[in-house]
């Protein structure tokens, strides 16, 4: 009586230590190892083995093995027989004399009477067949005891949870790297649109061929100077790219007039902005202000532009991206009725027009953007590729570069001082 | 932290080697693997009885018991004597319910 206490004392530990185990987010496959010895050392088991089941394949496959030698077979085929059996049986042991009616263990049969294997449990949770535990002799010779064989059984759905839970999460993480394939395939196509897009608008413009895709490329530039987050400076590229889509609905004529356009040709070019947001707008975009991009990328900090004449704080701050990035294009290249502009007048022209047209922050990100390129920072060459290295390395831009800069972000006391001092404002002492 | 020890016969070749394992406080998986390395790798460098000393050793887990039965049954495969020493009352108590008695000798 007191030996059979002890045993059930000593069983329960292991029992619980199991229920610790499987609790612990341990590795998976050290967890069923663990979990056999617990079964082992908890009855005083020689042998034994955990297999978890794959419905794929029908087979029991070894998770854990203890004794049975390096000739036993790894990965046991099922066949549907089996299958029905394991199920009708549910979670309870069979005795291996017993289990010789199952089709599987007349293949096995040999493998499993070498290795003296005395009971098998077929793993069944929420009536699905999760793996199966073979288990050996016991150290003391003798047969399994009923109450042994509840044991067996506590601990066998302890296992048979852990498999469960595990295939969960390996279905949860299948599923999951399905849908990060699906949203880089859509995220692809949805950039190749876009861009497709862009060259459908350039196509209207012989002048301006590329005008799109390359403010899109500097709305991206800006944004990374910014240090804004990868989707975000992706996001400031679309809406680059989109922002002239309503001029898809302007007549050919108009934007390829070689001439200055009159009056009613130009109310008719500046209904763009509005048309390529009604475009865009019923458009479930990843980045939301594509269409606020489109239709404010013409308003100004100090409200002369249009369509609505918007004033600084109420013009988004992707407009103001986009807006930069698309005067800076305008400027730089070649125009039915102007000549691209030396980069030195254009460096002029965006400090003059910091806080009337363009917002001071983002003159100063994409400047500073351009003398990184060129002082060797920024080993990237983006501005070379959209400007071409002869205009982008004329003589004397890095040091106007530095000095608009200065001027511009009297930011520190030095810097500020000597500003100051130079007017003579106060004296340094 | 395992101590090993080996006593080797004084005579003559026929005398196998006896290697010495000391187990530790408390045998469970950490100790109880690092044991079982122990001792497959004497086994397997031919040593043919071991001796597990459990002088220091308080308790013995399930995974400890396993981890035994493994040993056992390696020694067993490679027809090695396997003798357990100097284990308390509680210990011994343990062994014989779970049956590791039948297996080896308790010096």
């Amino acid at each position: 009586m007191a030996e059979h206490s002890n045993k059930l004392i000593h069983a329960f530990g292991a029992l619980a230590e199991l229920g610790q185990e499987i609790t612990n987010k341990n590795n998976f496959q050290e967890t069923i190892r663990t979990s056999l010895h617990l079964i082992s050392g908890a009855l005083g088991i020689m042998r034994g083995s955990v297999a978890r089941y794959s419905r794929f394949g029908h087979e029991l496959n070894m998770l854990a093995v203890r004794g049975l030698g390096d000739d036993f077979p790894l990965s046991l085929s099922l066949c549907s027989e089996d299958e029905r059996q394991f199920l009708t049986n549910g979670l309870n042991p069979i005795e291996i004399a017993h289990a010789k009616a199952l089709p599987f263990f007349q293949v096995y049969d040999a493998s499993f009477e070498r290795r003296n294997l005395q009971l098998f449990l077929p793993l069944v949770v929420r009536d699905e067949i999760v793996g199966a535990l073979f288990l050996g002799e016991k150290a003391t010779g003798e047969a399994y005891t009923s109450y042994e064989k509840e044991i067996i059984c506590a601990m066998g759905q302890h296992i048979g949870v852990a498999i469960s839970q595990r295939n969960l999460m390996a279905e949860i993480e299948r599923h999951a790297e399905q849908n990060r394939k699906m949203f880089d395939d859509m995220r692809s196509t949805y950039h190749d649109t876009v861009k497709a897009f862009a060259a459908a608008i350039d196509c209207k413009d012989k002048y301006t061929e590329g005008h799109s895709v390359r403010v899109g490329r500097f709305s991206e530039i800006i944004a990374s100077e910014l240090g804004w987050g990868g989707d975000e400076v992706e996001g400031a590229a679309v809406a680059g790219y989109l922002h002239d889509v309503g001029k898809l609905t302007v007549e050919r004529k108009i934007i390829n007039a070689p001439y200055r356009i009159n009056a009613k040709e130009s109310a008719e070019l500046n209904k763009h902005p509005s048309v390529g947001f009604e475009i865009l707008q019923p458009i479930h975009h990843p980045f939301t202000d594509v269409p606020l991009a489109a239709k404010y990328h013409h308003e100004r900090l100090d409200g002369r532009g249009y369509p609505d004449g918007l004033f600084d704080r109420e013009i988004p701050f992707i407009a103001k991206i986009v807006n930069l990035a698309d005067s800076f294009d305008a400027m730089t290249t070649d125009r039915p009725y102007k000549a691209r502009r030396p980069a030195k007048d254009v460096i002029d022209d965006l400090q003059r027009n910091a806080g009337k047209q363009f917002a001071p922050e983002l003159v100063t990100s994409f400047l500073g953007g351009m003398l990184k390129e060129l002082s060797g920072e920024n080993r990237d060459k983006r501005f070379r590729r959209l400007l071409g290295r002869e205009y982008m390395e004329a003589e004397g831009i890095a040091e106007k570069l530095r000095y608009t800069l200065n001027e511009m972000a009297p930011t520190t006391p030095m810097t500020y001082v000597a500003a100051a001092a130079s007017v003579g404002e106060f004296q340094i002492h | 932290m395992i101590t090993t020890s080996t006593t080797l016969g004084e005579s003559s070749e026929s005398v196998s080697d006896r290697s010495v394992i000391f187990a530790d406080n408390y045998l469970n998986k950490l100790s109880g693997e690092k044991i079982e390395h122990e001792c497959r790798r004497r086994i397997e460098t031919g040593c043919r009885e071991l001796e597990l000393n459990f002088a220091n050793t308080e308790i013995v887990n399930s995974i400890g018991i396993s981890i035994l039965l493994g040993v056992i049954d390696t020694a067993s495969n490679k027809g090695a004597r396997v003798v357990f020493s100097e284990v308390n009352d509680e210990t011994v108590e343990l062994f014989e319910m779970l049956g590791l008695t039948n297996h080896v000798v308790i010096e």
